[in-house]
């Protein structure tokens, strides 16, 4: 017992003074919390808050351009700044990049005219439906003319996509509008009351949208409950910056051969660096935590809720620890130096993050890549965490993720032994 | 096999070669030093001095043969030999980051030692090693001389029966040779056995008593070096050494 724990004070001390590595650790991981938690909120106030600047160039001159102007106003998400009607393409383009709006909607010159065109074609055919008599000298025009959409090719698609469905609701109640009066002035030879407008084509279903959880609790979660667990499983598997480096140092410097010449098994240095690299993770997860409650607030960004059940949370970071220094220490006894060890760790765990869901989710991702995502040890740290931060689920619930997750631990302890035997140092 | 307890190390039928190396490093070569010797192997680069040492030592094992360290096998009694020697490696083999003091406790530690026997040890080492005012400072820091006499002083914490040393004085200066000679011959005095590697021939005379010259993985002198300086009419082990290994080039790959 006297020579692990001389061993643990010996690798803390190391630990103590690498400060490269005492900031790859740490320092790192923080600063990636805090920014990626920042941009994801920012998305988020983008569309909810702040609104996204849009240009509109109406070359319509009746009522429909009009009203599909205010119909996307009312959407809220967009912030309109109008063109005048004359603008050419280039124009366009050029108010874009000088207003830094990432969008522009383009109204049709002959909008109305077909919007009307269309809505007593569909009147028409409607009220023969009916058995009454249509105005049979209206001509079919053809579809309503297209809008449209410029857009930067920095907008994501994803976003692009929403924006493009949120236009063609407004596009389909400028239409409905028109088809419902239309309707009604053909069949009582009077307009529609706006009041009873208003209830046909604003009275619409709403959709709740609520998150599962396991408790049934309906707080919905935000950006800092998804990214501050993510960039902790992160920040314990960059452990190998310092672990695997130092195991490589050991190896190749005078030190090793010195502990083999000595009456202790080496099993016991690898114990230590166990002991002390998950204590290392430990308090990463514990700085991230406490800066996802306390400090996120106070630069205004959403502050992380603890799940329930604390000692599920510790189960947790702890497997999640154990498994990110066991990897660390069979990348550190496989490589034959320090530059292979970094730059092979480095790459890895970026792969192995990305594999596992920390940077884009793995439903997203197709069958294949997906089937290698359950088994990478990042994606089961992940879901146990997910398991207990946003489904507010307790230790039994995420036990499913965390069995497997032992098991690949307890395989790379196997790999580092048997490569520790097969080079010869123990 | 017979065992002479008079033998601090008794290598019998050794055979050796590297895994992947078509080359034979030792076939069949037999060694022994006496208990309380000052022994000294010398040879040319290449020659299989470390080798020999790290096979002593357990760091290589045998492909036929055997080693003893004080009748005990050493392939066989990893641990139980492991107490019994002390190893100074050619390399600093400890940590730069550490202290003397720290890398003295835990290696003392790894030795077997307790923690007041660490401390005791530490004291006494450090003090006659001159390292007294540089105790908490980072090894990293110091200069060759100064690592070269932690990098002993961590060999012989423990208080070795044979203490294994493989060129302990490589790059320092005249005072901090003088100040190692000097212990190891008072180590001697006290019961430990010295097997020692060196290219400072000069220095080597003046420590060794016993000597064996290694060339190709062969033995081709071993005795008293005043024995062998008479039987080759040699006035000096350098000449001696020349006669025996020749003045050509050896090129280690």
């Amino acid at each position: 017992m006297f020579k692990l724990w001389a061993t643990i004070v010996k690798d803390s001390r190391i630990l103590w003074r690498d400060g490269v590595g005492l900031a790859l650790m740490f320092v790192m991981p923080i600063v990636l919390v805090i920014v990626i938690t920042d941009i994801q909120n920012s998305t988020f106030q983008l569309i909810n808050k702040n609104k996204l600047p849009v240009l509109v160039c109406n070359r319509d001159t009746g009522t429909s351009g009009k009203q599909l102007v205010e119909a996307i106003n009312k959407i809220g998400m967009f912030s309109i700044s109008e063109l005048p009607r004359g603008q050419d393409e280039k124009m366009i383009a050029d108010s874009m990049k000088k207003t830094d709006a990432l969008m522009a909607v383009i109204i049709p010159v002959d909008f109305t005219r077909k919007v009307m065109a269309k809505s007593k074609t569909t009147a028409g055919k409607a009220l023969t439906s009916f058995g009454l008599q249509a105005d049979s000298a209206q001509k079919d025009l053809g579809d309503v003319s297209p809008l449209t959409l410029y857009y930067n090719p920095v907008l994501q698609e994803s976003l692009r996509l929403s924006v493009k469905g949120a236009l063609q609701s407004a596009l389909q109640l400028v239409e409905s509008r028109q088809t419902l009066r239309t309707l009604y002035f053909d069949i009582n030879e009077k307009p529609l009351p706006s009041k009873l407008e208003g209830e046909m084509l604003n009275n619409k279903a709403v959709i709740n949208d609520l998150p599962v959880s396991v408790n049934g609790s309906l707080k919905p979660p935000n950006a800092a409950q998804h990214n501050v667990p993510s960039w902790t499983i992160f920040a314990m598997f960059f452990v190998i910056m310092s672990l695997g480096g130092s195991i490589v140092r050991e190896k190749t410097s005078g030190s090793f051969i010195r502990l083999k010449t000595l009456p202790t098994n080496y099993l016991v240095g690898m114990l230590s660096k166990q002991i002390t690299y998950v204590g290392v993770t430990i308090i990463q997860a514990i700085v991230i935590f406490s800066i996802g409650i306390w400090l996120f607030p106070l630069i205004n960004l959403p502050g992380l809720n603890l799940p329930q059940d604390v000692f599920g949370l510790f189960v947790v970071t702890v497997l999640s620890g154990w498994c990110a220094v066991s990897y660390a220490i069979m990348v550190g006894v496989f490589a034959e130096t320090h530059q292979q060890s970094n730059g092979f760790g480095a790459i890895s765990i970026v792969i192995l993050a990305a594999i596992g869901g920390l940077m884009v989710p793995t439903f997203t991702m197709d069958t294949s890549l997906k089937a290698i995502a359950n088994v990478s040890p990042m994606h089961l740290c992940l879901q146990a965490y997910y398991g207990l931060f946003l489904e507010n689920g307790k230790l039994g619930n995420v036990i499913g993720y965390l069995i497997p997750l032992v098991g690949i631990t307890l395989g790379f302890q196997l790999i580092a032994i048997w490569g520790l035997k097969r080079k010869n140092l123990i | 096999m017979e065992i002479n307890d008079q033998l601090a190390v008794n290598i019998s039928n050794l055979g050796f070669h590297y895994q992947g190396n078509d080359g034979v490093v030792f076939s069949g070569l037999n060694l022994q030093v006496k208990k309380g010797e000052r022994f000294g192997l010398f040879g040319p680069n290449g020659a299989g001095k470390t080798t020999l040492l790290s096979l002593m030592t357990g760091l290589l094992s045998p492909a036929e043969g055997s080693i003893q360290l004080l009748g005990m096998d050493v392939h066989k009694h990893h641990n139980a030999v492991n107490k019994l020697f002390g190893f100074v490696p050619q390399d600093f083999s400890f940590y730069q980051e550490l202290s003397p003091v720290e890398n003295m406790e835990f290696y003392g530690a790894w030795a077997g030692l307790n923690k007041q026997q660490i401390k005791t040890k530490t004291d006494e080492l450090l003090h006659i090693l001159g390292l007294e005012n540089v105790r908490d400072k980072q090894v990293e820091k110091f200069s060759g001389g100064m690592k070269r006499r932690v990098n002993l002083a961590i060999g012989v914490m423990h208080n070795p029966a044979i203490l294994i040393l493989d060129e302990p004085t490589v790059g320092v200066d005249v005072q901090t040779r003088y100040a190692i000679i000097n212990y190891l011959i008072e180590l001697n005095n006290n019961g430990t056995t010295l097997i020692y590697t060196s290219h400072q021939l000069s220095e080597a005379q003046g420590l060794c008593n016993e000597t064996a010259l290694i060339d190709d993985g062969k033995i081709v002198a071993h005795g008293h070096i005043d024995t062998l300086l008479t039987e080759h009419k040699q006035d000096s082990l350098e000449h001696l050494f020349l006669e025996l290994t020749g003045k050509e080039y050896r090129n280690d790959v």
